[in-house]
């Protein structure tokens, strides 16, 4: 079970990193969302797959004995909110950059770096 | 005098400018009200780091606990001299955008929700650098990084978005690196919490899960930080934001990325010393240290527009702090402090500075600038003062800054330490040469254009960029007080078994 959701977090992350080397911004994207997805599953993991108990202590015990643990699981929460976050406003930037330079691709994308570049030719913006 | 409990003061200087930013929200049809919102939010949580400060300086740290849950298992915002310190240094920063941006950011700016994501990013800030778990580190990061996303593309011009995406996509990129160490190190130690961790990592065998761990949140640290090998989005974004946010991110976000590194390495890890489950660090650091050093004061030399400049001189300040952090001595963690507040204060002013030579020059080219001296005496004095600190010039404080850091490096007594101080020298003159260069262009060569007198500075602008000058004069005339207190700060850092085995 470990060596399946290790290879599947591998896979998802390899997958990840080979879109984000795109210079399409929207691969880029995907990569990125494949990347926190990854993520995810491996630290899925981290909590170890040994019980399927809910952690609930049962009553008249003081201590939790045996159960999953729910620590990953609220990270995991966590993470996927905010990546789902990121990726939503890094889609809008996409957009934008889109509608105002009427490209995606990074290497005709170059305003940033020509504004105000010492060699670079300034262009209106 | 009416007296706050600690906890709260813990919490004070997060719950502030994030209720602040609530409110600028719901104020955001009323424009004189939303800006004296933030204001008055930016005050109130200088006086309550200043609190907290205090309370910290003689009676240990604050601890909260949220809901009430035992320490390892709650969420704790922990309080120590380092957190507070720097908390007071953020806010006078605060303080000084605040102020500036009364004559910068305009009535589209505001609208556009400068105030909200202002004070959000402060919350941010803040909360990184008072909260006791790591996981909830990550989460810091990540306020901020959407905050400074929305504030670098206030005007929604072409360079922004573009700057923006660069930003944002390699930030990303950092904060997964971020988050498999965070869940590796769960993973291996079972706990989140910084001081628990700390306990547990003590006399743990190597592994491989935690060399792992541990490197994976070094790199992502060096991204959001902008070292060497990292750097690219840094000055391909910093100068496109308006130049009030850029003083706030150049002050305030790569510093966060640095306190992120001191706080993990140090007190988690505990790699300054013997027992440590991780080897290796100290190289590593020295490396991204010096090479960013070197690549960072070069490529300044080479500019022309001064906010690119600065961005990189953004990147050369965070190499010494990581200089100072490789030596892993006690030396060099105080050194490492106390430098830290000085290059927070100083890139900030920088950046406010370059806001009003724009201003009187009408635009960012060195180039097409000149005059100032004779123009504008008062704001040429001030802006003197920045620009001999950060190339260490005495009395200011970045002359004690670069002494205590070339000075740890000297007495670290080995080779590396000793080659890591000449670089460290060598990279200071080219600091100086390449402000003297920005010195010269602005202030003393007459004008380009004839007939183009310097405009007016606003009287906002020049006071914003005297606060930050003149601390930093305060600090460089009355080291003692600082100095002490860092090396209380870094004995508070480093656990107690790592610091007998430390010289």
């Amino acid at each position: 079970m470990t060596v399946i959701y290790a290879l599947l977090g591998a896979g998802l992350f390899g997958c990840g990193v080979f879109m984000l080397l795109s210079r399409n911004m929207v691969r880029m994207l995907l990569g990125l969302s494949l990347l926190t997805t990854s993520v995810n599953v491996m630290i899925f993991q981290t909590g170890r797959f040994r019980s399927q108990l809910p952690p609930i202590i049962p009553e008249g015990s003081e201590q939790l004995v045996n159960s999953a643990d729910p620590v990953p699981q609220a990270l995991i929460l966590t993470a996927i909110v905010i990546g789902f976050a990121l990726t939503v406003i890094l889609m809008a930037l996409a957009l934008r950059v889109h509608g105002s330079h009427e490209s995606v691709v990074t290497s005709e994308v170059r305003s940033a770096e020509s504004l105000g570049d010492p060699i670079l030719p300034e262009k209106t913006t | 005098m009416i007296t706050v409990p600690a906890g709260i003061l813990a919490v004070a200087p997060v719950l502030i400018p994030l209720g602040g930013a609530a409110l600028t929200v719901l104020a955001r049809r009323r424009q004189p009200l939303q800006r004296g919102i933030m204001e008055v939010a930016v005050v109130a949580q200088l006086v309550a780091s200043v609190l907290l400060l205090v309370t910290v300086a003689s009676g240990g740290v604050a601890v909260v606990t949220l809901g009430g849950w035992g320490s390892p298992f709650g969420i704790s915002f922990v309080a120590d001299r380092l957190g507070a310190l720097l908390c007071v240094t953020a806010s006078v920063i605060a303080v000084a955008v605040a102020l500036f941006a009364r004559a910068d950011i305009r009535r589209r700016r505001r609208k556009a929700g400068f105030d909200a994501l202002f004070l959000a990013m402060l919350a941010a800030v803040n909360g990184a650098f008072l909260t006791g778990d790591i996981f909830n580190l990550y989460v810091w990061f990540e306020l901020m990084l959407v905050c400074a996303v929305g504030l670098i593309t206030l005007d929604r011009r072409r360079a922004q978005l573009d700057g923006a995406f660069r930003y944002t996509s390699m930030s990303m990129m950092g904060a997964t690196f971020m988050l498999i160490g965070i869940g590796l190190l769960y993973g291996e130690a079972g706990t989140l919490d910084m001081a628990h961790l700390s306990q547990v990592m003590s006399g743990r065998p190597p592994s491989i899960a935690l060399s792992a761990s541990a490197f994976l949140l070094l790199s992502g640290f060096v991204l959001k930080a902008g070292l060497f090998p990292l750097f690219f989005w840094l000055p391909a974004s910093y100068h496109t934001a308006p130049i009030s946010v850029a003083a706030a991110l150049a002050g305030l976000l790569t510093k966060v990325a640095f306190y992120a590194c001191l706080r993990v390495f140090v007190l988690v890890f505990g790699v300054a010393g013997t027992m440590s489950p991780v080897n290796g660090m100290a190289p590593a650091l020295a490396i991204l240290a010096a090479g960013t050093m070197v690549v960072a004061v070069f490529a300044a030399i080479a500019q022309t527009d001064v906010r690119r400049l600065l961005a990189f001189h953004v990147m050369c300040q965070v190499a010494y702090l990581v200089l100072a952090l490789a030596l892993l001595s006690m030396l060099g963690i105080a050194a490492a402090v106390f430098y830290m507040v000085h290059t927070m204060l100083v890139q900030a002013g920088l950046f406010l500075g370059a806001g009003a030579i724009a201003r009187a020059n009408r635009g960012y080219d060195m180039r097409r600038a000149g005059g100032l001296m004779s123009d504008r005496p008062l704001f040429a004095g001030v802006f003197a003062l920045l620009a001999f600190s950060i190339s260490g010039i005495p009395p200011l404080s970045g002359f004690w800054s670069k002494f205590l850091v070339i000075d740890a490096a000297f007495r670290h007594g080995s080779t590396t330490g000793a080659v890591l101080a000449v670089i460290a020298i060598v990279v200071s003159f080219l600091t100086l040469y390449s402000m003297s260069k920005l010195w010269t262009q602005a202030f003393w060569k007459t004008p380009v254009r004839k007939g183009h007198a310097a405009k007016p500075i606003p009287a906002t602008m020049v006071w914003s960029v005297a606060i930050l000058a003149v601390s930093s004069l305060a600090i460089g005339l009355v080291p003692d007080a600082l100095l002490s207190y860092s090396r209380e700060a870094a004995v508070q850092l480093v656990p107690a078994a790592v610091a007998e085995s430390l010289p």
